[in-house]
């Protein structure tokens, strides 16, 4: 069957026959790479994406599942080759190393300023409790947003 | 594979009919999990996701398509704080009530909060619908009173959930755990408290012994908090898996359940 996804605004189509999930079509078949694939279990939130402005991990969506709803990936936060003020502060602030878990904190992070814009550190931990990094240790992850909220602030 | 993706109830009995093994798909935290490892292959999926009926929460009745993102907002609290333990952002985002009572793992994180206040649980075919008791509708391990043709309509609370209410979990960390113990406990004004615990037996359980020696005192003292703590630990059958051992469980359950308490008492 066909299923028709709105992914970071462009329509695309992609042709399943069994009950994959979302992160499957996205990488497989539309060969979006940035949405990683790990634990598909939920667990990791390394192939977290927005779906229908709701914050998942697109190995728990079933693509078929997921017709006609808009996806934003990793691909869609930054605009026109500009990091998203978050990809930057990461780099600033050396929350990335291996970089394998960077996509699904850069879409979570993202989401959760949009959301709230001045978490305090409390809800910052609790918004990135569904993704894991295995190599940062966290500190340089939650230092960057918080970059964030003091740019913000002044 | 074929999915169809209904907008209402009379749809998915529509579509039942015809494919009565159709795998019945809401949030897919559980099944999916099941799909990506190649346990489980549909041939044909009924999607949930719309289904109108299924998203109503109102009151005393809650829909089994309701997410624990939804029921963080609860005011009653036992309810909200369970729903704040489930999984992370993302799990919440899709993880729905009927998900937990639909896979009935003793460790599922709404499962103490129903039997607590004595929800009942309506299961409903294309024939008609049936109300049954949480302790009727949970019946084993992943076991439960689903018969073919049915789905998990949603939970009716009692007219009156007690004034307070509190929840209680342990596991490895904080987030995106499963239980190794948890613990729901209410009391209302009259001091009637119940008990039931979760991941510490085969479905989820009450303690009753506990319940009836706490309900008898109007201010625990001390001794009456350790008697009651005693007695949970005691009520409770817990195994030895890979997440942890019987004698573990069967401790921080009577400490989960004193905190609790406690915090209704607060």
């Amino acid at each position: 069957m066909n299923v028709r996804l709105i992914v970071n605004g462009e329509v695309l189509n992609a042709e399943v026959t069994t009950p994959i999930s979302l992160l499957k079509v996205l990488r497989d078949e539309l060969h979006l790479l940035g949405t990683k694939d790990a634990c598909e279990q939920g667990e990791c939130g390394s192939c977290s994406v927005l779906l229908d402005g709701d914050l998942v991990c697109s190995c728990l969506v079933m693509a078929a599942d997921a017709h006609d709803l808009p996806v934003t990936t990793v691909e869609g936060i930054a605009s026109d080759g500009e990091l998203h003020p978050l990809q930057q502060a990461l780099i600033d602030h050396g929350g990335v190393q291996c970089g394998f878990c960077t996509p699904g904190f850069v879409v979570a992070g993202a989401d959760l300023l949009e959301r709230n814009p001045s978490p305090t550190s409390g809800e910052i931990r609790e918004a990135l409790s569904g993704n894991l990094c295995r190599c940062t240790g966290y500190g340089g992850i939650e230092r960057a947003i918080q970059s964030l909220i003091e740019v913000e602030e002044r | 594979m074929e999915i169809v993706r209904p907008q209402n109830l009379a749809g998915v009995f529509d579509a039942l009919e015809l494919s009565p093994d159709a795998l019945l798909l809401a949030g897919g935290t559980d099944s999916m999990v099941l799909v990506n490892a190649g346990a489980l292959r549909p041939d044909n999926v009924i999607s949930l996701r719309n289904v109108k009926e299924l998203k109503i929460w109102d009151g005393g009745f809650i829909g089994a398509g309701v997410t624990y993102a939804r029921l963080e907002h609860s005011d009653v609290a036992a309810l909200a704080e369970l729903s704040r333990t489930v999984g992370s952002p993302q799990i919440r985002a899709v993880g729905t009530l009927g998900g937990n009572l639909g896979t009935a793992s003793p460790a599922g994180d709404a499962l103490p909060f129903l039997a607590a206040v004595d929800a009942a649980v309506e299961l409903v075919s294309g024939s008609g619908s049936r109300v049954m008791a949480w302790d009727e509708f949970l019946t084993g391990p992943k076991k439960n009173a689903l018969e073919p043709g049915e789905l998990i309509l949603g939970a009716h609370l009692p007219d009156v959930v007690p004034e307070r209410t509190a929840f209680a979990k342990i596991g490895v960390r904080q987030a995106m755990v499963i239980s190794i113990a948890s613990v729901c406990v209410t009391r209302d004004r009259a001091g009637i408290t119940t008990v039931a615990m979760g991941a510490v037996g085969p479905t989820v359980l009450r303690a009753r012994g506990a319940e009836e020696m706490i309900s008898g005192e109007a201010a625990p003292s001390e001794a009456a908090l350790d008697e009651f703590q005693r007695l949970v630990s005691e009520e409770a059958r817990p195994i030895t898996d890979h997440r942890s051992t019987e004698e573990y469980r069967r401790m921080a359950v009577g400490v989960l359940a004193r905190r609790a308490l406690e915090r209704c008492l607060a």
